[in-house]
């Protein structure tokens, strides 16, 4: 009599494709059914129930955010929202990464430049972004300039440590074999070992996105005019759980794509770093 | 061949960590297109030595020379072959070939010039049987075939001398021979200098045309409670057709004897007894030596 591997259960259990899809999406539908329960319990009691919208509300809500112009400025509000917010986040989150890859790369390959900014990186990492929200906000003013600062400080030390200790783990027999191959440090640098980084750094960017949101949403929370972020914390005034639940799709929707689409486009582009 | 014009000579080199010696006065002179190889115990400073040669690392004291100029940190003048980490991931096995002519090429080559460099490096391939995989990336290859192409990607650079560390340690058996069998042919065809670390016996008596013994098991006069670095303590010249068969009783014999000279930790033999039988071989002992 031959075992066989359990489909649930144990270390050895091997969920079948149709089991794995509904084990996938249980949690999501019991999610989905205790919001649904909750929303008619309070609907029963008040139909103007404004804490658990239903979905109809919350689709009325996203209508008029997102499909009507605004009687006031004649805007698609969840549309300039959106574009703001991604612009604020992609500008912030690419200048860290071009900052953290150039410096982290040269801290790795290069001890002196390792000995003059590794122990400054360390103690700048540990500084709380939002601590120093205020002074950025009274040095810069209140405008883009200070929320991309933020996002940038945010998620700066995190990319370039990343990056720092990935090219110093990389084998020093390819800077050697480089030398050999008539580069010099310029082109050992830039040309064997920056293209050796770059996956890790799109994959540095992916955790990086977490942290971006956060900084991002915050600096808007406290100081703008549009943005998710505004929004959700101006809506919160009025209690309009209707803006603010779907906002937060919203969000959850743009991190998860971009997310997935830099991890598809790190197994598309660099077959060598997956393949490994 | 010609011998005695010291191509790549060592004098009283010494390498130090601290206060741990590791090389303790190496003198060596290596003629141009021999096949050196390089044995001795684990941790006695053969792949120290191999980076003194390389650049890798500065010795503490003394001279490398190559070609009559001193060399210093690795340059195109040394080609080497690592057990592993000599291909660059990101490349395809065609890349990894180019890679050295076009960084020294530049970035303004005309593409006359680029033309002719993919067909040598096509070539290249070819002659290592690897061309029907030019755009594979190396985690696609087998142990044999990475190594095949490190080879490759290190010759078409014409190094006046092979540096190679261990080279075929993490193949099979097999693939091993058959590698050992393909350096030989090309070192015949190339007439190249080679010098190769290994610490397996049998293929270092195998391939060289000079065999050398690096150990720290020796003696000189200190007593025993001195610490030592390694030297050179044997030198043969090694008669190329009987040894190219490892099936026969003079190989088997050879090999005790080498075992017994540089790997037993009980023969203590005294520096002035060393057999350093090479007609290359010399040893310079200075006043400041004396003093050590």
């Amino acid at each position: 009599m031959t075992w066989r591997n359990p489909h649930f259960l144990g270390f050895a259990a091997r969920p079948s494709k149709p089991l794995r899809v509904a084990l996938g999406s249980a949690l999501f539908v019991l999610c989905l059914a205790l919001y649904l329960t909750a929303s008619h319990l309070r609907h029963r009691d008040n139909p103007q129930d404004k804490i658990l919208p239903s979905f109809g509300q919350m689709a009325t809500a996203v209508y008029q955010m997102g499909f009507q112009r605004d009687t006031r400025t004649g805007e698609y509000l969840m549309l300039v929202d959106t574009a703001s917010s991604l612009r604020r986040l992609f500008i912030g989150v690419l200048l860290a990464a071009a900052l953290g890859l150039v410096l982290g790369l040269n801290m790795g390959l290069f001890p002196g430049v390792e000995a003059l900014t590794a122990v400054f990186v360390t103690v700048v990492s540990i500084i709380p972004p939002l601590a120093v929200l205020p002074i950025l906000f009274i040095a810069f003013g209140v405008d883009e300039f200070a929320k991309i600062m933020l996002i940038l400080i945010g998620t700066f030390p995190l990319i370039c440590r990343d990056i720092y200790l990935y090219t110093k783990k990389l084998p020093y027999e390819q800077v050697i074999k480089s030398l050999t191959l008539g580069a010099g440090a310029f082109t050992t640098a830039y040309r064997i070992v920056l293209p050796q980084v770059m996956p890790r750094l799109l994959e540095a960017m992916r955790l990086s996105f977490g942290a971006a949101w956060l900084f991002l949403i915050a600096a808007e929370a406290i100081a703008s005019t549009d943005g998710l972020g505004y929004r959700i914390f101006l809506m919160r005034r009025y209690l309009a759980m209707d803006v603010i639940i779907p906002y937060v799709f919203l969000i959850t929707a743009l991190g998860f794509a971009m997310d997935v689409s830099l991890k598809r486009f790190v197994l598309w582009r660099f077959r060598w770093y997956s393949g490994r | 061949m010609s011998h005695h014009d010291r191509f790549l000579a060592l004098e009283n080199v010494y390498k130090a960590y601290d206060a741990k010696v590791v090389l303790d006065d190496i003198d060596l002179a290596v003629s141009r297109g021999e096949f050196c190889t390089l044995v001795g115990p684990s941790g006695c400073g053969k792949s120290t030595l191999l980076r003194l040669l390389l650049g890798q690392e500065a010795p503490t004291a003394g001279a490398i020379m190559l070609d009559g100029a001193p060399l210093g940190y690795a340059d195109t003048r040394r080609g080497v072959v690592y057990q592993k980490y000599s291909l660059f991931p990101h490349l395809t096995v065609l890349d990894n070939v180019l890679l050295g002519k076009r960084i020294t090429a530049g970035a303004l080559a005309s593409r006359a010039v680029r033309s002719a460099m993919r067909d040598e490096a096509v070539e290249y391939l070819r002659r290592m049987g690897m061309a029907d995989h030019a755009g594979k990336y190396p985690h696609e290859l087998s142990g044999g075939m990475q190594q095949r192409v490190a080879i490759a990607q290190a010759l078409i650079m014409k190094p006046q001398v092979l540096l190679m560390d261990e080279p075929f340690g993490a193949l099979d058996p097999g693939t091993r021979e058959n590698m050992q069998v393909f350096i030989l042919e090309l070192w015949e065809e190339a007439g190249m200098t080679v010098f190769f670390v290994t610490h397996d016996l049998e293929e270092a008596v195998f391939l060289g045309t000079r065999l050398l013994v690096l150990s720290q098991y020796y003696t000189d006069g200190r007593g025993d409670g001195v610490q030592r670095g390694a030297r050179i303590v044997a030198d043969y010249q090694i008669k190329v057709a009987s040894t190219r068969s490892k099936e026969t009783a003079d190989f088997g014999a050879f090999i005790a004897q080498i075992r017994r000279e540089g790997f037993d930790p009980e023969c203590r033999r005294h520096v002035a007894d060393f057999n350093l039988r090479h007609p290359d071989s010399f040893h310079t002992v200075s006043a400041a030596e004396l003093q050590r």
